[in-house]
């Protein structure tokens, strides 16, 4: 019998991440992108690493820096990125990981590859929600090419049905909820507070209808949330706001400001609702 | 005087106007800004503006500044109530002295149309039916609960 493939490691950052109004990749943990922190990682444990980029994606400050496999399909989702990294190096399998995973670590990688049975299609963790595959912390194996390549001749595009229909090993976590992903600010905020960090000072201020539904004009406050993004995201739950930050702008220290810029220690934070003069 | 302030005490249009003449000018332009007794149907009885004023005073000086060089105008300056205000008060005034006409007119308009969408200013108005409001705040967090609920359906993939 041939020696299993060498395991190369694929980073999939390529969603549009429409509900967290900003790029996922470059989301930060400790100070480090999302992205980074994946790649890092795969790293660790892969003869070679790449991140997974759409045609338009290449360019783009978050990930130029990385080796990226492009594409190949256009608009089908994260199984383009499988199937484009199976393409360009066939004899490999690869270590598939999205990067909105802030709570796989090493352990869960390591425990993945040493269960890893290289004669099967497919490599997975069971999904602690239902028991389903999880495609995107997964070895794929180079005979799922094949497949894969079929599959989306087919027009089928999601990978864990794909999984469904394969002959894969499927392993429970290690750790419950390892798998879970983070979509929404809220989300990315209860895996700041999951994950123990230290929380920062800020001083917020509330105008007009703010200032009604908190009933106050300003607070100071102990938070976990890291950008104006995430603060917001806490505060709406606490003081049931109805706007979407869509529909607002953010000053820090009295300017205008970025959703996602980096809170510090006594920063005046306000958030400024649809405005009226006039 | 100030390109941009605000004022908690009516505002006294002619000496705003006094402090913006110049021996070069051949023209001024002003806006103001009134309370009206009613708005999108309902009658109303007192407005109450509030705003950001840190913030709100450093953009509006943005924008005298660029409306001050986009038209090459002479002189140029805004004030915006804040507090409450009844029908007929005067809720904001812009004034622009300038060589000529039209560079008035353009630098006046540009300042008003800038100062509606730009400065932290919110207005609550009280009805005669005794309900209130923010106004854009209100009818956006009503579109903002049907955004949140469209979302809900995907929210786990």
């Amino acid at each position: 019998m041939n020696a299993a493939a060498p395991i190369y490691g694929l980073v999939l950052a390529g969603g549009a991440s429409r509900r967290m109004h900003t790029d996922k990749a470059a989301l930060q943990y400790d100070g480090q992108s999302q992205l980074q922190r994946a790649f890092t990682l795969l790293s660790k444990l892969c003869e070679k690493t790449f991140i997974s980029v759409r045609k338009d994606q290449t360019g783009d400050a978050a990930r130029a820096a990385f080796p990226q496999i492009v594409d190949i399909h256009e608009d089908i989702g994260p199984l383009a990125g499988i199937h484009a990294a199976q393409t360009q190096h066939p004899h490999a399998a690869w270590l598939i990981m999205a990067c909105d995973l802030p709570f796989v670590d090493e352990g869960t990688l390591r425990y993945l590859s040493a269960q890893r049975d290289p004669s099967r299609a497919a490599t997975a963790f069971r999904s602690t929600h239902d028991d389903l595959p999880e495609p995107l912390c997964a070895i794929w194996e180079p005979l799922s090419a094949a497949a894969v390549r079929n599959w989306i001749a087919n027009n089928q595009k999601c990978p864990r049905k794909f999984l469904i229909n394969a002959d894969v090993t499927l392993l429970t976590q290690p750790q419950a909820n390892a798998l879970d992903n983070v979509n929404t600010p809220d989300e990315h905020l209860q895996a700041l507070r999951a994950m123990n960090k230290n929380p920062i000072k800020l001083h917020v201020q509330y105008f007009a209808l703010f200032r009604e539904q908190a009933g106050k004009r300003n607070e100071s406050m102990e938070t976990v949330a890291t950008s104006p993004a995430l603060l917001y995201a806490e505060l709406k739950q606490r003081y049931g706001f109805r706007l979407e930050m869509n529909q607002l702008k953010v000053a820090i220290n009295n300017e205008f400001s970025d959703w996602h810029a980096s809170l510090q220690t006594n920063d005046h934070v306000a958030f400024i609702p649809p405005v009226a003069g006039g | 005087m100030k390109p941009f302030s605000f004022s908690a005490i009516a505002i006294d249009c002619a000496s705003l106007q006094n402090e913006l003449r110049d021996m070069r000018a051949g023209g001024f332009a002003s806006f103001e800004g009134w309370v009206r007794n009613h708005n999108e149907g309902h009658d109303v009885i007192k407005l109450e503006y509030e705003a950001f004023e840190a913030l709100g005073i450093k953009e509006g000086e943005r924008i005298v500044t660029e409306a001050i060089n986009k038209f090459g105008v002479l002189r140029a300056a805004c004030v915006h109530r804040v507090g409450e205000l009844q029908i007929g008060d005067v809720a904001v005034w812009v004034g622009v002295s300038a060589v000529h006409r039209g560079e008035a007119f353009d630098a006046c308009r540009y300042i008003i149309d800038a100062v509606k969408h730009r400065v932290p200013i919110w207005k609550k108005e009280h009805y005669v039916n005794g309900d209130s409001g923010w106004v854009n705040c209100e009818h956006c967090a009503a579109a903002g609960d049907a955004l949140e609920q469209e979302h809900a359906h995907h929210h786990h993939r």
